[in-house]
């Protein structure tokens, strides 16, 4: 596998790890599904590094059908406002997924149809799954009707 | 008899009879939910209709969202397992078997023979428990309403087994890190053996009710319809892939736990509408009941806990003379025990589908991370297009067609 955004491949407990320039992420991904089969998007989600600097990390977890193998993809994104390309346009199931990230981390997708809000209520502040966000949550109030 | 999709859409012409201005049909906003009894949970529904016809549906989740994400980074490694039950309330020992699994490969421990093959046959006792329940509440929502009792008196049997095993009917927790909680108790070939004899003759009756029954078919048969490509790409795995003949399931293409010693047949059906994922699931819990008489038959004698002291409890006699298990035993209570810095994705088979968790750890006693890819979530962002353009009364069986568990959802 050959491909200008792979920065380094990585091998532990029989799982394949790329890590890629987020850049060049939809690039990327377009190439893993046409050429190498990739057919499904089992999944992405991210992992907060917090204080680390980039604080983010974004992972796609690959799925291709014909060869029976697993891919995970990795991208690491920071600054206040974290932001990478979205993949909807190559996976369509990467719409709730993203919402879920962005829900959760706050990291924003770039040309995604639909960056709201999935799990938590539209109206909430903060991102839950950051460590920097206490457990028991910040006081909610709820707007006045 | 069956009728192409097309055609079954075409019908009930009263929807282009009613007009609000003869150039634009009059469209309708209802929502469905989040109480509405055949959403199986708390899932709200946004539906444009036209007459009767869906023309745009869209899911509303998160009424159930109870941070079990962020309670993981909370929790020690071994009490995070109780978290796991609590997803996927249907198939709790699934949850728990893809956690303990992913874990253990981080602190690469072996597992005995005889904790796998118990782990198998709970598994499949839980497959069959999801099934039931969800056929019971399937034909209650098409309007067969003995099918449910049927299905909750077998269901019964199942939770007085995992209440035999593990002291509790629904939030197991049986299986842990390096095993299994408890020694799999006296006489439990007995009740096993009871059940499984009996139970192919339960799955003919069901199919003796619903087989031949015409509102049934009418209800299934080419209803439902969304095409493998769409499957794929928008996220939903299962048997709903099954039912359009995709011959893939996890325990035969990545098999885990000693999966790859039992004999079992993946059914695949064609016709690719809640009909075609019916029989999917029927003939499952046949496949099931044939792993667990193969399990129980073939049981293996042998510890049920993996050699790993530093991660497993001690037998409580070895701790009066043993000071190497006392301190273990100590250290496991106070802290926990530490698991090496890495991350995997470990992924097995539930009822639903897909269910992979992607752990991280720092080194430490607690999880860095735990991500749950359930398969009701990737399943239901499928709906819309398996909604746009049927009838509404068909969305109710649509719907359930998808097997989706809300807690699975919104974790």
């Amino acid at each position: 596998m050959n491909h200008p955004a792979l920065l380094e491949t990585k091998n532990a407990f029989g799982e394949s790890t790329v890590i890629a320039d987020p850049a060049r992420i939809v690039d990327l991904c377009r190439h893993l599904k046409d050429n190498e089969k990739y057919v499904r998007l089992s999944g992405i989600t991210a992992v907060d590094l917090y204080p680390a600097e980039p604080r983010f990390e974004v992972i796609y977890h690959l799925h291709s059908l014909d060869r029976n193998q697993r891919l995970r993809v990795k991208c690491r994104v920071g600054g206040a406002n974290p932001e990478i390309d979205s993949v909807t346009g190559v996976w369509r199931s990467a719409n709730w997924y993203e919402r879920e990230v962005y829900d959760m981390f706050g990291v924003l997708f770039r040309n995604h149809p639909n960056l709201v809000r999935i799990l938590m209520p539209v109206d909430w502040e903060g991102h839950p799954l950051r460590k920097d966000y206490p457990v028991h949550g910040y006081k909610y109030s709820y707007p006045s009707e | 008899m069956k009728h192409s999709f097309e055609d079954h859409t075409a019908t009930i012409p009263a929807v282009q009879e009613t007009p609000a201005t003869p150039s634009a049909p009059r469209r309708m906003t209802l929502n469905m939910g989040p109480q509405h009894p055949s959403t199986h949970g708390v899932l709200r529904i946004i539906l444009e209709l036209e007459g009767e016809t869906i023309i745009k549906a869209e899911p509303d989740i998160g009424f159930l969202h109870t941070g079990i994400e962020k309670e993981f980074e909370q929790k020690n490694w071994q009490q995070a397992v109780t978290l796991t039950d609590r997803v996927d309330y249907l198939s709790n020992l699934s949850n728990n078997l893809v956690y303990a699994l992913a874990v253990e490969k981080l602190l690469q421990i072996e597992i005995p023979p005889r904790a796998q093959w118990t782990r198998v046959m709970l598994t499949e006792f839980s497959r069959l428990n999801s099934h039931l329940v969800w056929l019971g509440t399937h034909a209650l929502d098409i309007g067969a309403m003995t099918m449910f009792f049927y299905c909750f008196r077998e269901r019964e049997d199942i939770l007085r087994i995992f209440e035999m095993f593990s002291g509790q009917r629904m939030m197991t927790s049986y299986i842990r890190i390096g095993g299994l909680a408890l020694e799999p108790p006296r006489g439990w070939q007995q009740a096993v053996g009871k059940f499984i004899r009996a139970f192919p003759s339960k799955v003919d009756e069901y199919e003796e009710l619903l087989n031949a029954n015409p509102i049934w078919l009418r209800r299934t048969q080419g209803v439902g319809f969304i095409s493998l490509e769409d499957m794929l790409d928008l996220g939903i795995t299962g048997p709903m892939l099954r039912g359009a003949g995709l011959n893939w399931d996890i325990r035969k293409a990545e098999p885990y736990s000693s999966y790859d010693k039992f004999d079992f047949k993946v059914p695949v059906e064609t016709s690719n509408d809640v009909w075609s994922r019916y029989r999917v699931r029927l003939q499952e819990m046949r496949e099931s009941a044939k792993i667990i008489t193969q399990a129980l038959e073939g049981m293996p004698d042998g510890p049920w806990q993996a050699d790993a002291p530093h991660v497993v409890l001690p037998d409580r006699e070895k701790m009066k003379t043993q000071m190497e298990s006392l301190i273990y035993h100590f250290k496991i209570v106070t802290e926990g025990f530490r698991v090496p810095a890495g991350e995997v994705y470990q992924c097995v088979e539930s009822p639903r589908g897909e269910i992979g968790y992607y752990v991280v750890s720092d080194g430490t006693s607690r999880p860095y991370r735990v991500h749950m890819r359930t398969p009701s979530f990737g399943n239901l962002q499928g709906l819309p297009k398996m909604l746009e353009g049927i009838l509404i009364a068909d969305s109710i069986a649509a719907l359930g067609s998808m097997d989706f568990v809300l807690g699975d959802t919104d974790r």
